[in-house]
């Protein structure tokens, strides 16, 4: 009888109910794309790290996982990381971030072509002059351009000379000599890639180098990708900690003014049921399966929000914001909706308990 | 066959001594009541009549569990209201009271089937099924074929009925009436007025009516005039 009562108010007044929920979906929808964003970024990583094809991912001292430091390493220690035992490939890159997520990573085409197996060219060739870049689909999507096409970047423009298939290393590649060259990083790398005999000794070797070069920076690709996670990146688990609790105040917010209004709206019906002899238990309970269902609701739409925020985003910014469905988190969503509506019921609710029965009949 | 019909004396379902009624608003102090004695015997129909301001209303209320006394004590249905608290008064609306209202007061988004179901539910009483006395009482109010539309599309003597029938859905022992006949048209009044008194005569239902009107009051078995907080005259309706 109570989800009677409860399903005949939000129905009697459709205006307020989707306005509460569709209030309410907003703080889901920020966790959801929030998360979302996070892991897609995340997985495209791992995705993009595994497709250098290298065993052992080799760093200046004090870099981690996900920050670079442009040309902090000498370009000779790749050829000195050639001689380290099982080691049968060594490329260096040169990375410089261009805003947001982006970055443009210098290499040595030749060698990284011949560890990760080389780009599947959609569009145009390789590179054959300085001024030449690479860029994967996602980024050609993103910023409409095609083989032939001018880029700005870093201040300077760029030849595309080839559309590549992602999910190797990075969305943009230039020559590395040329990064080099207008990174005043002459010589200079952020990183080398490097490719064993065999994978399985990997362990073995980042061992190795780590005992003869103390404080670098050295993981294999396996324990680089298990490590790459939201913990990795400096503030963001700060970050989507505020986001939650934006969530549980936007939540708390709409629904005490929404249920605030509808004490106030039912103020007669409330003296009805007194009249009756319900109890404050009931009235409670009818106001907060009320604010369930709005809390419920506001769920199931902010989940249905975070598919079009990540339709949204694919299409505007594929390359830049890859954002990825993380079913783990709806339940945690939806919990921060619900708690923060059932939390936002409770002073309406302890108004309607609290009304005297003689009035709220007088109530016009 | 109620108790009254076969000529024994009932004992008092309400019993009201000495009651006072005090309403604080800011500092001023409002008298509404000023020592009403009231016994109403089980199975009777009771009228009280009196202006605006003579506290039929306030006796009404008390009466009903709606608000607590001042002084004086109250018994309704064996509970004295003078000492029980809010769970009391409401546990007293919940099983021995039922109200009717000049404004019907139906619950406007549900049925006429779900307000009286709402009823059954708060009074703990099941809801799927209604029982043959109650069948029998929407049979007497004519809306077992209403029972499904909302208020909003039924007439106000229907909606009256339909008041009637909730209030009457967990049986209980008084029926309180607030100027039922107050919204209605002079034809829907007399129904309602009739339904009332088949209800006390056929199923000896005790009805406590307040109303202005004196037609009305005549339906009564006996009428309490009330003025300025006291009751200043009983009488019987003429032909009763």
């Amino acid at each position: 009888m109570i989800f009677r009562l409860v399903f005949e108010n939000v129905r009697h007044r459709p205006v307020r109910t989707l306005l509460s929920i569709l209030l309410i979906a907003v703080p889901v929808t920020l966790i959801l794309a929030l998360i979302g964003l996070s892991n897609g970024f995340l997985e495209d990583s791992r995705k993009r790290s595994a497709g250098v094809g290298a065993d052992i991912i080799f760093k200046a001292p004090g870099g981690s996982l996900m920050t670079f430091s442009t040309g902090a390493l000498p370009q000779k220690i790749t050829d000195v990381l050639l001689t380290e035992p099982h080691v049968v490939q060594a490329t260096g890159t040169l990375v410089q971030p261009i805003g947001g997520f982006d970055s443009i990573n210098g290499i040595d085409i030749d060698a990284f072509g011949k560890m990760s197996g080389g780009f599947t060219y959609v569009e145009g060739h390789g590179f054959r002059t300085p001024d030449d870049v690479l860029i994967d689909t996602w980024y050609a999507q993103q910023r409409k351009v095609h083989a032939g096409s001018k880029i700005n970047l870093l201040n300077r423009d760029w030849n595309v000379a080839g559309i590549v298939e992602p999910g190797k290393l990075a969305h943009l590649f230039a020559p590395l000599a040329a990064m080099q060259d207008i990174l005043g990083s002459t010589g200079k790398v952020s990183q080398v890639f490097l490719k064993l005999d065999d994978p399985k000794n990997a362990e073995a070797v980042v061992a190795s180098l780590k005992a003869k070069y103390d404080g670098y920076g050295i993981w294999s690709i396996t324990e680089m990708q298990s490590l790459i996670s939201v913990d990795s990146i400096p503030l963001l688990k700060n970050f989507i900690n505020v986001i939650l609790g934006i969530g549980v105040i936007i939540g708390f917010a709409v629904v005490s003014l929404s249920m605030y209004m509808a004490v106030l709206q039912r103020t007669r019906e409330i003296g009805i049921l007194k009249s009756m002899g319900a109890t404050k238990g009931f009235i409670m309970s009818l106001i907060l399966a009320e604010a369930f269902v709005l809390g419920l609701g506001g769920t199931i739409a902010g989940i249905l929000f975070s598919f079009a925020a990540k339709w949204a985003m694919h299409a505007v910014a594929p390359a830049s914001l890859p954002q990825a469905i993380v079913y783990s988190w709806w339940p945690i969503a939806g919990g921060v909706a619900m708690g923060a509506a059932l939390l936002g019921a409770v002073y309406p609710g302890m108004m309607a308990v609290r009304q005297d029965p003689i009035e709220a009949l007088a109530h016009e | 066959m109620n108790r009254q019909n076969r000529g024994e004396m009932p004992d008092p379902i309400i019993k009201v001594r000495n009651l006072r009624k005090v309403y604080q608003t800011g500092r001023v102090s409002v008298e509404a009541l000023r020592g009403v004695n009231l016994d109403v015997p089980l199975g009777e129909f009771l009228s009280i009549v009196g202006p605006s301001g003579s506290g039929k209303s306030t006796l009404f209320h008390i009466v009903g569990g709606m608000t607590p006394p001042s002084s004086g004590e109250v018994w309704v249905g064996g509970r004295d209201l003078s000492v029980v608290g809010d769970s009391g008064r409401t546990e007293l609306r919940r099983t021995t009271v039922g109200f009717v209202f000049q404004k019907f007061n139906l619950l406007p988004n549900l049925t006429a089937r779900d307000n009286i179901r709402t009823a059954l539910h708060i009074s703990g009483r099941p809801t799927d099924v209604f029982d043959q006395e109650f069948l029998d009482i929407l049979d007497l109010l004519g809306i077992a074929g209403r029972l499904d539309h909302k208020p909003s599309e039924m007439s106000g003597g229907e909606q009256q009925r339909v008041a009637i029938a909730r209030a009457l859905a967990t049986h209980p022992a008084i029926l309180l009436a607030d100027e039922p006949t107050g919204n209605l048209d002079s034809a829907n009044s007399l129904a309602v007025l009739t339904l009332l008194r088949d209800l006390n005569e056929r199923l000896g239902q005790t009805i406590l009516m307040i109303t202005h009107n004196d037609e009305a009051a005549q339906y009564g078995h006996r009428i309490v005039h009330m003025r300025d907080g006291v009751i200043v005259e009983t009488s019987r309706p003429a032909g009763r």
